[in-house]
């Protein structure tokens, strides 16, 4: 056992510590406030290569493991989960099921331009009857003309409108399940698909979530992403992984608040002293730090399994479920230690809040997470 | 970065755990009910090495790993607390003198602790100092080549069965600040003026002999003062940034042994036609103690990877597995039971003397709320 980070992760660490502080920490409170969608902050992960984190050097990605992964998010997150979920989505949920199960045409024809930034990706599973249920798709993938025709509505899905690819889940056997499920890659100029208006949410503004329309979307046989029936297994292998990114984005969300509620408790004083002296403060501070520094081993615990190609489905789904309700309970104390000015909307405190509770619901429910686990535990 | 356990950790663990399932589980309630220290236990650690394990080969012992402690202290607590603190009290009681001893008093004390052929007990807390430990009233003066201790101990573990302890007391100067002027002794039971007190009655580790310890003129050679006079205090603080992941890891083998029960009990048990494992309260209820005890492991094995590494963090790194695998291990014990219903409140099931057990982990070596306040401070000095 040696808990430490290589030098190469040391120094991915630097770089996008310095991204998150530098770029995203002055944009963040403007991103939430205005909604829109940060394209420039986009543009300068682009330039330091962050779009394609995952992705092989051999199709312009920089190549990385999921601990450097994770230690991105978490960086961006710190200061901005708007930000953080963009960036997320497109490099796991996105692009992975490419890297993963994609042909050498499809891996030329599309991760080059995920690399670079000049496509973002979205993943489209989700739809309004399908949910935590997701193999009951109802979205249709019908055989025509040597391709396929798409028709269905998917909901929820990150990047709506923003992205140049969708990685669409339809079945081409409706009725029978899971089994029936494939998955397409679908350009976002293709005419048959179409995204409707951003959603109005609590949290997480600058993230563009709507629902996406599939009419008669036609499709190549190329464009479909493994073989027919192999949608499902796709899909569930892109949560696992992507669940390490929520996982690490729920850890830095939890850190900002933690280092913020710190930097304020010594500054503010009551009863002619700072209220960091007080224990009340300081016993939160201290169970903040200890959930903080467990949900990160378990998000690293997970890449680490996920690099090293053994089983991390359990890892992953414990480390979502508990770096996600930690990120909630500790994003809550810490604007409680900010007291009334935690309530502004001037200080962070309360955008993290909001921003948290996406985390216990997108990926899978923490309910979700809470069957997988309780399936894999009992199977044991 | 690697989670993995190495060869050493992996072998050591299966002899542990196949030991302990044989041997050691069937006496759990015995050990129990009767409130007796298991000698017969503590032989068979003997026998078998185990209490070698915290010692180093030059002092008689085989691994001296810190991770490699967790791992077995972890697989013993799944089945017996008690018997596990035969394990970590021999490393606690020793710590000092591993930390602090001149090569003489290691050469003299550690090889019989490691054959178990001599037990340690470490003497820090009294009536009116537990958490404040500065604050002890125990005091050594010194008289030619030998010092004269008078005073008293309270809730040391093993003080009555131990022949090695190592005793903190006073050697004040005038003007010394109280934390300042605290020394650390080995002391052998058959000195004349050492005395055990009343074994207390306890919720839970009944066959774990807490005694108070009395010094009634107890003169010990002034060669067995461990480090310089007045650096007993600092030494006693080291001690417990070693020892705090070993009750980490208790804490993390009563919840392991508490959740197995839990699970093996729920695919057995049926209601309403179906065992209860397949109803999702009881699903919930399991998948959140399995996250949580993950979560504690994470801590715990962290701990003992910094200390093997000497990483600078050590004292807030084993404060935080302390803490998160105590909390841990007692909800953890505490759904247990709730899982075994009405079977797990009785005495024939082992979930009601978990949860007992637990208890202690969030109060000894450290009371929770002690390691919140070391965990806090090393944040509010991070930041600075």
């Amino acid at each position: 056992m040696e808990l430490a980070l290589s030098p190469e992760q040391e120094e991915i660490r630097k770089l996008v510590s310095e991204f998150a502080e530098r770029e995203v920490k002055p944009r963040a409170e403007a991103i939430d406030q205005s909604g829109e969608f940060p394209r420039d902050l986009v543009q300068k992960a682009a330039d330091l290569g962050l779009l394609g984190i995952l992705v092989p050097e051999e199709y312009g990605g920089a190549g990385l493991d999921h601990i450097s992964f994770a230690i991105f998010v978490e960086e961006v997150a710190r200061f901005c989960a708007s930000t953080s979920v963009i960036l997320d989505v497109h490099n796991s949920v996105g692009t992975e099921p490419i890297v993963l199960f994609g042909n050498e045409d499809q891996r030329r024809r599309w991760l080059v331009d995920l690399a670079q930034g000049k496509k973002l990706a979205a993943f489209a599973l989700t739809e309004p009857d399908a949910g935590s249920d997701a193999g009951n798709l109802s979205t249709t993938a019908t055989r025509r003309d040597g391709g396929y025709v798409l028709n269905g509505t998917k909901i929820f899905i990150s990047n709506a409108g923003e992205a140049g690819l969708y990685v669409v889940f339809a079945t081409t056997r409706p009725g029978s399940g899971a089994e029936g499920i494939s998955a397409f890659l679908v350009g976002g100029d293709n005419p048959g698909l179409k995204v409707g208006p951003k959603f109005k949410k609590m949290g997480l503004n600058g993230s563009a979530i709507a629902e996406v329309y599939l009419e008669n979307c036609v499709v190549g046989e190329a464009d479909r992403l493994g073989q027919e029936g192999e949608g499902f297994r796709i899909a569930m292998r892109a949560l696992d992984s992507g669940r390490i990114g929520i996982s690490a984005q729920a850890v830095g969300l939890a850190q900002g608040a933690l280092n913020d509620a710190v930097a304020y408790a010594r500054e503010r004083k009551q009863f002619g002293k700072p209220i960091a002296e007080l224990q009340t403060i300081q016993n939160k501070l201290a169970d903040m730090a200890v959930r903080i520094r467990a949900a990160r081993w378990m998000t690293w615990k997970a890449a680490a399994l996920c690099d090293a190609r053994q089983p991390f489905t359990r890892e992953a789904s414990m480390a979502k479920l508990f770096a996600t309700d930690s990120a909630m309970d500790i994003t809550l104390d810490a604007l409680q230690v900010f007291g009334g000015y935690g309530y502004l909307e001037e200080y962070p405190m309360a955008r993290r809040v909001r921003d948290a509770k996406a985390c216990q619901i997108y990926e899978g429910t923490n309910q979700v997470q809470r069957i997988v686990i309780a399936r894999e535990l009992v199977r044991v | 970065m690697d989670f993995s356990l190495n060869e050493e950790q992996q072998q050591i663990r299966e002899m542990v755990h196949d030991l302990c399932l044989e041997r050691v589980e069937p006496r759990a309630a015995e050990i129990d009910e009767s409130g007796e220290f298991p000698w017969d236990v503590k032989e068979l650690f003997a026998k078998h090495d185990i209490l070698a394990i915290p010692f180093t080969p030059e002092y008689g012992g085989i691994s001296g790993g810190a991770l490699t402690l967790i791992v077995a202290v972890e697989e013993i607590s799944k089945f017996c607390v008690t018997s596990s603190l035969i394990l970590s009290v021999q490393s606690l009681g020793s710590l000092p003198i591993w930390l602090a001893g001149t090569e003489e008093q290691k050469r003299r004390y550690l090889p019989p602790l490691a054959r178990g052929e001599h037990l340690a007990a470490y003497a820090l807390t009294e009536p009116g100092s537990g958490s404040d430990a500065g604050g002890m009233r125990t005091r050594a003066i010194k008289r030619g080549d030998r010092y004269v201790i008078n005073g008293s101990k309270t809730f040391i573990t093993g003080g009555s069965v131990a022949d090695t302890i190592v005793v903190f007391a006073r050697t004040d100067q005038d003007g010394d600040t109280p934390a300042r002027n605290i020394s650390a002794f080995i002391v052998e039971k058959t000195m004349p003026g050492f005395k055990v007190g009343k074994l207390e009655k306890k919720l839970g580790i009944r066959g774990s002999p807490t005694a108070q310890l009395f010094f009634e003129d107890l003169e010990v050679p002034a060669a067995n003062r461990l480090g310089g006079e007045g650096e007993g205090f600092r030494l006693a603080m080291r001690v417990l940034d070693h020892s705090r992941p070993g009750i980490a890891a208790q804490a993390l083998g009563i919840a392991e042994g508490a959740f197995d029960l839990a699970r093996r009990y729920a695919r057995d048990r049926h209601q309403f036609g179906k065992p209860i494992v397949e109803f999702q309260g009881i699903q919930f209820m399991l998948a959140d103690m399995a996250t949580q005890i993950e979560a504690a492991r994470a801590l715990t094995y962290a701990s003992g990877d910094a200390l093997d590494r000497s990483l600078p963090d050590i004292g807030s790194s084993s404060s935080m597995a302390k803490l998160f695998a105590s909390d841990t291990a007692m909800r953890v014990t505490t759904d247990a039971v709730q899982i075994l219903g009405g079977y797990g409140y009785l005495r024939d099931f082992p979930a009601e003397r978990m949860m007992r057990d637990a208890k202690i982990t969030q109060i000894y070596e450290g009371t929770n709320e002690i390691q919140r306040f070391v965990i806090a401070r090393e944040l509010l000095k991070d930041s600075a």
